[in-house]
C-alpha cells in the first residue's frame, strides 16, 4: 500500500514536471546541440542532395508534405484529400473527381497514416497509401509524379484511423473503424452502444500488384472498440496483422473518463490470409454499403465510380482468423519488428511496453486453456500467454514504436515528451532523449519495414510553442531529427512542419529520385481534349457550352482572343505544349470563380469559366515561364 | 602514280571504306549549349541525314529558346544537303572499295582529293548555315540587342548571351579525320617504298 502511494506520488510529480516543462519558457534545452558535428551532420551544400525523402502526412491539412532529410527542407505538398488552390487539384475538370463521396463533394480529410508500399517486406517505392480519417478513404500517390492517382471510400466505417498498414508484400491494405458506428446505419439511439450495438470493420483492400489500383475484398464484423493503429506481420508472421484498441468499453460520452477504466484494452490479431481462404470458401455475405472509386489516370480527367455492394464475414464464422491479446492500456501503436517475431502495443496509460511474442501467440492458440473467454464471436487470450516481455518504466505515454533492424527499439512517450531506446529481448533501456514538445509517432526510414535504414530519427511532436519565431496563436508543428546511427541518440535539429503529422515515412532518395517523372510526353497525352499543336487550337460551341482547345507554350497562348457570349459555361483545357523539365504555365482569367490550373509540360488540365457579365476579361499565365512571361496575357471578350 | 599498292596499304584503304559505313550510324558533329538555367546542358547531333537532340526534346527546347532573339527554327525538311549527303558518302566508298580491285595509288591521291573536296564543300556550308542562323533575325524577335549575332562556333566554344555554346566533331567527324589521315599514311608509305 505504501509503496504504491509512493509511485502514485512520483507519476503525479513526473506529471507536473512534465507540465511545468510545457510552460516554463526556460526550458530551451538542447542549446548544447550545436557542440560537436550537429550542424555538418545536417547542413546540405548548395547544389548537393539529401540522403533520404520523407513523406509526412499533413493531419487536418490533408495533404502529405515531402521532406529532405537530413536538411529538413520542405520540397513539396501533395493534395490528396483536400482542395489545393496552387495547383487547382480539387478545383478542376481533371481532379475534382477525385473528392467524390457517398456524401457529395468533399473538399477536406484528416490524413494520417502514409505507409510506402512493400515487397517482401522491403520498400519498393511505387506507391504511397494514406488514410482519410473523418469520411473513411484510402488514397494511393504515384510515387514517379509524386501526385494522387485513386481515392477509395472505405463503407460500413466510422473514423478510417487504423489505416492504411499494408501486408508485407502490398497484398492488402487493411482499414479498420475508429468511431463505432451502428452497421448497417440505422438511427439506432447513440446510447445503445453500451449495449454493444455498434460495429466496427477491419476492411480488406486488395491491391493490384501491376496497377495498384484498389478495390474492397473483404470487410469482417468486430466489436464496436475503437481500433486505433495496425502493422502487419513479416517473415513468420507473414499472414496476419495487429491492431490496437481502446474504449472496449463502448463508452459514447465522456470517453476520456469512460474509456479509460480498463485495465487492459486488446491487441486484435488478424489471419488475414485464412479470411482470404475463408471468403473463396463462401463464408462472407453479400452486404450493404455504397463508396466511390475516384481513379485519377495519367494526363486524362479523373472518373469517379460508384460501387455498391461489399463481402461481409463474421469471424465466428472463420474459426481462428481473430484473437484478441490483451493488452495494457488504451494501446496506440501496433509494431511488428523487422524480424516479425515482436509486436509491441505503445500502452498509452500503461506503466509498461507490452510486447507479444508471435510464436508464443501461435503457441498459446493451441492450447485452449489460454482463452478466457469470448467476445462478439473472437476468443480472448490470457495476456501472459502470448507475452514476451515488457520493458519496466519506460516513460510516461508510450506511444509509438519504430525499429533499427539491430536489434533495438525506439518508443516515443506523448507525455513525459521523449523517446526511448530499448533493446528487444533483455527489455532493457539503453538510452532517452528529450523531444520539444509531446511527441506523437516517431519515425525512421523503413522503420516498420523488414527493412530499416536506421541512420536519421523524426520526433513528430503534438506542441511547439517556443521552439521559432512566434507567428500568432497558430504556430507550425516542430520535428526534432536524430542522429541514431552510434549507441546514443543525439538530437541533430529541428525544423518546424507543416499541417499536423501524424505518421511518416523515410525513404531512401535512391529509390525514388531517379524515376521521378520531368514532363509528361506530349505524344503519349490522351487527354480528351488535349490540343498538341497551335494550328489545332480553337473554340467549339455547343449551344450554351463552349469549350476552348488552348495551348500555352512560351510564351503565349492560342486562341489569340476568345469570344463568349453572356450565359455561357466555358471549359478552357489548356495544353502546355513544352517538353522541358520545369518549365511550367498556369492559367487565369479575371473574374474565374475557380483557382488556376497549374500546365506542367504536356499536361492538359480544364477550367470552368461562366461568362456572366459583358466586357473583356484579361487571363494570363500565373507561373513564371520565361523572361516574356509577364508578356504571357490576352482576352476573353463576353457580348450579350 | 599507278604503282599497285601493298597488301597492307589495300587493307587499308578498305579500312577506310568500312568506316565511311559507320557515318550512317553515328553523328558527325555535336553542338552543346550550357546556361545556367540548363547546367545539364542541351544539345544537338548532326548527322549525315538528321538532326537530332541530344535527348528526346533537346532540339523543341533549342528552338524554344532561340525564338527570343529570332533565330529561324532548326528543320530538317528546310536542310536540303540532309537529303543528298548520305549519297556522297555511297559514291566515297564505292571508291574505295573499288580501289581494292583497281589498287593504283592513283586511286588513293583521287580519294585524298575527295575528302579535301568535301570535307571544305561540307565545312563552309555549315559555317554558312551557322551564319544564317546567327545572323538573319526576325526583326521582330522580343530580345534585339544591336550588333549582337548568335552564330554558333564551327570548332571549339563560344559565349552568346547566357549560353555558352560547344561546336565539335563527333565520332562519325572523327571517323571523316581518321580517313583522311589513313590515306595519306597510305600515299607516303607507298612514295617512301618508291624510293627505297
Amino acid at each position: 500500500m505504501k509503496s504504491a502511494s509512493k509511485s502514485y506520488i512520483l507519476f503525479s510529480l513526473l506529471l507536473l514536471s512534465s507540465l511545468f516543462a510545457l510552460s516554463c519558457g526556460k526550458s530551451r534545452q538542447g542549446g548544447d546541440v550545436l557542440a560537436g558535428d550537429a550542424a555538418q551532420r545536417v547542413y546540405v551544400a548548395p547544389g548537393q542532395k539529401d540522403e533520404f525523402y520523407w513523406f509526412m502526412s499533413g493531419g487536418f491539412s490533408g495533404h502529405v508534405a515531402v521532406y529532405g532529410i537530413p536538411s529538413g527542407r520542405l520540397f513539396k505538398q501533395i493534395p490528396v484529400f483536400s482542395v489545393y488552390p496552387e495547383n487547382g487539384y480539387g478545383f478542376d475538370e481533371e481532379t475534382k473527381n477525385m473528392l467524390m463521396t457517398t456524401h457529395g463533394f468533399i473538399p477536406w480529410d484528416d490524413a494520417h497514416h502514409p505507409e510506402i508500399s512493400l515487397t517482401k517486406g522491403v520498400q519498393d517505392g511505387r506507391w504511397l497509401f494514406i488514410n482519410g480519417n473523418n469520411t473513411p478513404r484510402i488514397a494511393r500517390l504515384d510515387l514517379k509524379t509524386f501526385d494522387t492517382a485513386e481515392i477509395l471510400e472505405i463503407p460500413n466505417s466510422g473514423g478510417n484511423h487504423a489505416s492504411p498498414f499494408l501486408t508485407e508484400n502490398t497484398e492488402y491494405l487493411m482499414a479498420a473503424t475508429r468511431f463505432a458506428v451502428p452497421v448497417p446505419q440505422q438511427a439506432i439511439p447513440v446510447e445503445s452502444a453500451a449495449d454493444g450495438k455498434f460495429k466496427g470493420t477491419i476492411t480488406m483492400v486488395k491491391v493490384d500488384p501491376q496497377t495498384g489500383r484498389m478495390g474492397i475484398d473483404l470487410q469482417v464484423l468486430v466489436p464496436g472498440f475503437d481500433y486505433d493503429i495496425a502493422h502487419c506481420g513479416k517473415g513468420p508472421s507473414h499472414d496476419w496483422c495487429f491492431f490496437t484498441t481502446y474504449n472496449t468499453e463502448q463508452a459514447y460520452k465522456m470517453l476520456e473518463i469512460e474509456a479509460s477504466k480498463n485495465d487492459k484494452d486488446y491487441i486484435l490479431a488478424f489471419n488475414w490470409a485464412l479470411a482470404q481462404h475463408c471468403l473463396s470458401q463462401g463464408k462472407a455475405k453479400d452486404f450493404s454499403g455504397t463508396y466511390y472509386d475516384n481513379f485519377h489516370p495519367e494526363n486524362k480527367p479523373a472518373v469517379s465510380e460508384k460501387r455498391s455492394g461489399v463481402k461481409l464475414m463474421n469471424p465466428a464464422d472463420c474459426p481462428g482468423v481473430m484473437y484478441f491479446l490483451p493488452t495494457p492500456k488504451s494501446p496506440h501503436g501496433a509494431d511488428v519488428d523487422p524480424t516479425g517475431e515482436y509486436i509491441v502495443g505503445g500502452g498509452k496509460l500503461a506503466t509498461v511496453i507490452p510486447v507479444h511474442s508471435f510464436s508464443k501467440f501461435q503457441k498459446a492458440i493451441q492450447d485452449k486453456s489460454n482463452i478466457l473467454k469470448e467476445v462478439g464471436g473472437i476468443p480472448v487470450l490470457k495476456y501472459e500467454s502470448t507475452l514476451g516481455g515488457e520493458v519496466q518504466k519506460p516513460c510516461l505515454g508510450p506511444l509509438h514504436t519504430e525499429f533499427d533492424g539491430k536489434g533495438n527499439a525506439y518508443t516515443s512517450c506523448f507525455v513525459s515528451s521523449e523517446i526511448v531506446k530499448w533493446k528487444i529481448g533483455s527489455w532493457e533501456i539503453l538510452d532517452r532523449v528529450p523531444a520539444y514538445y509531446s511527441i506523437g509517432h516517431l519515425s525512421i526510414a523503413g522503420g516498420d519495414s523488414a527493412q530499416p535504414s536506421a541512420k536519421y530519427m523524426i520526433a513528430l511532436n503534438k506542441i511547439t510553442k517556443d521552439r521559432y519565431l512566434p507567428v500568432g496563436p497558430e504556430v507550425p508543428q516542430s520535428a526534432q531529427l536524430y542522429d541514431i546511427s552510434g549507441s546514443k541518440m543525439k538530437m541533430l535539429s529541428d525544423f518546424p512542419t507543416v499541417g499536423e503529422p501524424h505518421y511518416a515515412q523515410g525513404v531512401p532518395a535512391a529509390l525514388l529520385a531517379d524515376k521521378a517523372q520531368k514532363i509528361y510526353e506530349l505524344d503519349k497525352n490522351d487527354h480528351p481534349f488535349a490540343t498538341k499543336t497551335e494550328e489545332e487550337a480553337k473554340v467549339v460551341r455547343d449551344g450554351k457550352v463552349v469549350h476552348v482547345y488552348m495551348t500555352a507554350i512560351r510564351s503565349h497562348f492560342k486562341p489569340d482572343v476568345v469570344e463568349l457570349k453572356v450565359g455561357d459555361t466555358a471549359f478552357f483545357h489548356v495544353t502546355s505544349l513544352e517538353q522541358d523539365y520545369d518549365i511550367d504555365h498556369g492559367f487565369a482569367i479575371e473574374g474565374m470563380t475557380v483557382p488556376n490550373a497549374l500546365l506542367m509540360p504536356g499536361e492538359t488540365k480544364t477550367v470552368r469559366f461562366d461568362a456572366t457579365t459583358e466586357g473583356v476579361y484579361p487571363f494570363y499565365c500565373t507561373d513564371f515561364c520565361s523572361a516574356l512571361h509577364q508578356e504571357m496575357q490576352q482576352y476573353v471578350r463576353v457580348t450579350k | 602514280m599507278f604503282q599497285k599498292l601493298s597488301t597492307t596499304n589495300r587493307f587499308l584503304v578498305f579500312l577506310v571504306g568500312t568506316m565511311l559505313i559507320l557515318l550512317y550510324f553515328l553523328p558527325l558533329w555535336s553542338i552543346h549549349l550550357v546556361a545556367p538555367q540548363y547546367p545539364e546542358g542541351l544539345g544537338m547531333y548532326i548527322w549525315m541525314s538528321k538532326i537530332t537532340g541530344h535527348s528526346a526534346h533537346d532540339l523543341q527546347n533549342i528552338n524554344l529558346l532561340n525564338h527570343y532573339v529570332g533565330m529561324d527554327k532548326i528543320i530538317e525538311s528546310s536542310i536540303p544537303e540532309l537529303r543528298f549527303m548520305p549519297y556522297i558518302a555511297g559514291f566515297m566508298i564505292f571508291g574505295a572499295m573499288f580501289t581494292l580491285f583497281y589498287d593504283r595509288l592513283l586511286m588513293v591521291y583521287l580519294g585524298i582529293l575527295n575528302f579535301f573536296l568535301v570535307g571544305a564543300a561540307g565545312l563552309w556550308d555549315f559555317w554558312r548555315w551557322e551564319y544564317n542562323y546567327g545572323h538573319h533575325l526576325n526583326p521582330d524577335a522580343p530580345i534585339s540587342i544591336p550588333g549582337m549575332t548568335y552564330q554558333p562556333p564551327l570548332i571549339g566554344c563560344k559565349q552568346l548571351l547566357n549560353i555558352t555554346s560547344c561546336s565539335w566533331p563527333h565520332w562519325g567527324g572523327a571517323f571523316l579525320f581518321l580517313s583522311v589521315l589513313l590515306l595519306g599514311y597510305v600515299v607516303w608509305s607507298e612514295r617512301r617504298k618508291n624510293r627505297g
